[in-house]
């Protein structure tokens, strides 16, 4: 097989997938059918581009055959699909007066993010949907068995045609109250992919570049909205600095070790601009707060300029707004440790080893365990550092984290 | 368009304990619901209490056994219905927001697509 049409049809489906798929439900008001045929045409696409070149507008060509294939099972199957619940879609396209970006993707996303569908639901059928990802991705990325994935994205299928959940943008009378929801979704995708929960990378690429294409896809949408603005500069912030987390040797590199000549400072300026923007038309947020720690992270020359009291005021600040989350509890406590030492550290950390939402965190028992080694505390910091590594399933961290537990136990008699 | 049922729950012992501005309140926004559903409400009633109610099931012999009470015995209770035709869930949604149960901290309002048999 020509190398250069995998490529494209590679990039095509991270391109295009979402668009092709949309595009055919449009036509077909039915998902299921809407998949199979965008998976024919990426199929066709490389039977065909060897032979014809790969097309000047792959998404336009795909959606083309994809829509011909669709047509052709309407057709033959006309009878029997009138008796099935149809997806709602529009009938016209939204004219510039409603002020919204007529994009459907953005239908699929919104459909795919229904308030009526359960948070997992939500998030397995935008990463399936949206994201083109294959079923045994997605169940990948949650740490569940494909069949358990599978099932789930048939029920949540289910139920948009069954309870007839619109396959449109909402209206701007609703549109406020659903954005919330997508805005999660699209959070928790990246931060499944900026580590992943297993495997051999670190990061998934995959997930976080489709958060990141649909945060871009929300900010088209809605410009002015400052919680939209305040997620997409969150993640350019942290994807800017992806490239330096992993060393050349595959190894994992602690901020305090990063080449941060591996940053993207285009990327770091356009969240940084975003997150001005954000704190501009309002009070911050949650997502706004997140942002801000990332770009005083970002905005360091070097490790030892970092502002690290800037970065726990800005945790407190964020521990107000959410003050159930342990995990922000967490990043604090790890925050004051550099700010005051491991000793202080430790202190706004040891409450935190009795909270039962954490008790298979792994990120608590690695700041633990760094607390104690920095302390030179050995034992208690190598059963620290057994935990941690128990709890990890990636396994670039588990890489790291057996490194400092035999530094560890090099210490103990 | 499509079928859909609203089943209002809620605790009994609140709706039985209501004052009568509360209930002229709830009465008028029912009125103010069913004026913007409009056509779109093709029935709907409040039910008696829970303990009014009798249930008819078959035993393990194939007999017929009557009961006192609710089918499900729970302290949310049904408390009325309302079965509506509209395009999509959004609009169902929208409509069912106007209801005071909604609001009312003690009961909700459950939406059921209605089977489409053709």
């Amino acid at each position: 097989m020509n190398e250069d049409v995998v490529a494209a049809v590679a990039a095509a489906h991270r391109r295009d997938w979402a668009q092709v798929l949309a595009t055919t439900a449009q036509l077909t008001r039915d998902l299921d059918l809407a998949e199979e045929c965008t998976q024919d045409a990426y199929a066709q696409a490389l039977l065909v581009w060897p032979d014809s070149g790969v097309p000047a507008r792959p998404g336009a060509w795909l959606t083309q055959v994809a829509r011909n294939r669709a047509r052709d099972v309407l057709r033959r199957e006309s009878r029997f699909r009138r008796t099935l619940p149809l997806l709602v879609a529009e009938e016209t396209v939204p004219g510039p007066e409603d002020g919204l970006v007529a994009d459907d993707r953005l239908r699929l996303l919104f459909t795919c993010c229904h308030p009526a569908l359960a948070r997992e639901a939500q998030v397995a059928l935008t990463l399936r949907l949206v994201c083109g990802l294959s079923t045994a991705e997605v169940a990948r990325a949650f740490l569940v068995p494909e069949s358990t994935m599978a099932a789930r994205i048939t029920r949540a299928k289910k139920k948009i045609a069954t309870a007839r959940i619109p396959y449109r943008v909402p209206s701007s009378d609703q549109l406020g109250e659903r954005v919330g929801a997508v805005l999660q979704v699209v959070h928790l995708i990246y931060t499944t992919g900026h580590t992943a929960p297993s495997g051999p990378e670190l990061i998934r690429p995959d997930l976080s570049g489709c958060a990141v294409d649909l945060a871009r896809l929300l900010h088209l949408l809605m410009p002015t909205d400052a919680e939209v603005s305040a997620l997409l500069a969150l993640l350019l912030l942290n994807d800017a600095r992806a490239a330096g987390r992993v060393g050349p040797d595959g190894r994992l590199r602690l901020l305090a070790e990063q080449d941060r000549s591996t940053w993207d400072t285009e990327l770091i300026a356009e969240g940084a601009a975003l997150l001005t923007d954000a704190l501009r038309r309002g009070p911050p947020t949650r997502y706004a707060v997140e942002a801000a720690i990332a770009a005083v992270h970002a905005e360091a020359r070097t490790w030892e300029e970092t502002d690290w009291a800037e970065i726990v005021a800005l945790y407190t600040v964020l521990q107000r707004m959410w003050p159930h989350s342990p995990v922000v509890q967490l990043n604090r406590a790890a925050a004051i440790g550099m700010r005051d030492g491991p000793r202080a550290g430790l202190d706004a950390l040891t409450p935190l080893l009795r909270e039962p939402a954490l008790a298979t965190y792994s990120y608590l028992s690695a700041t633990h365990a760094d607390f104690l080694r920095r302390l030179g505390d050995w034992p208690a910091a190598a059963v620290a550092y057994e935990e941690a590594l128990t709890l990890t399933g990636n396994e670039v961290e588990r890489a790291f984290l057996t490194d400092r537990l035999t530094e560890v136990r090099r210490h103990l008699p | 368009m499509a079928k859909y049922m609203l089943l209002i729950y809620g605790d009994a012992t609140r709706w039985d304990a209501m004052s009568a501005t509360e209930r002229s309140a709830l009465e008028a926004a029912h009125a103010a619901f069913r004026e913007a559903a409009g056509a779109r409400v093709l029935g709907g009633e409040e039910l008696e209490s829970a303990p009014s109610a009798t249930t008819l099931r078959g035993g393990v012999t194939g007999d017929l056994i009557t009961t006192d009470g609710p089918f499900l015995d729970t302290k949310e209770a049904l408390g009325g219905f309302y079965l509506l035709e509209a395009a999509d869930l959004d609009e169902v949604l929208a409509l069912a927001a106007l209801l005071p149960e909604v609001r009312a901290g003690h009961s909700g309002v459950e939406i059921r697509p209605v089977v489409f048999h053709g």
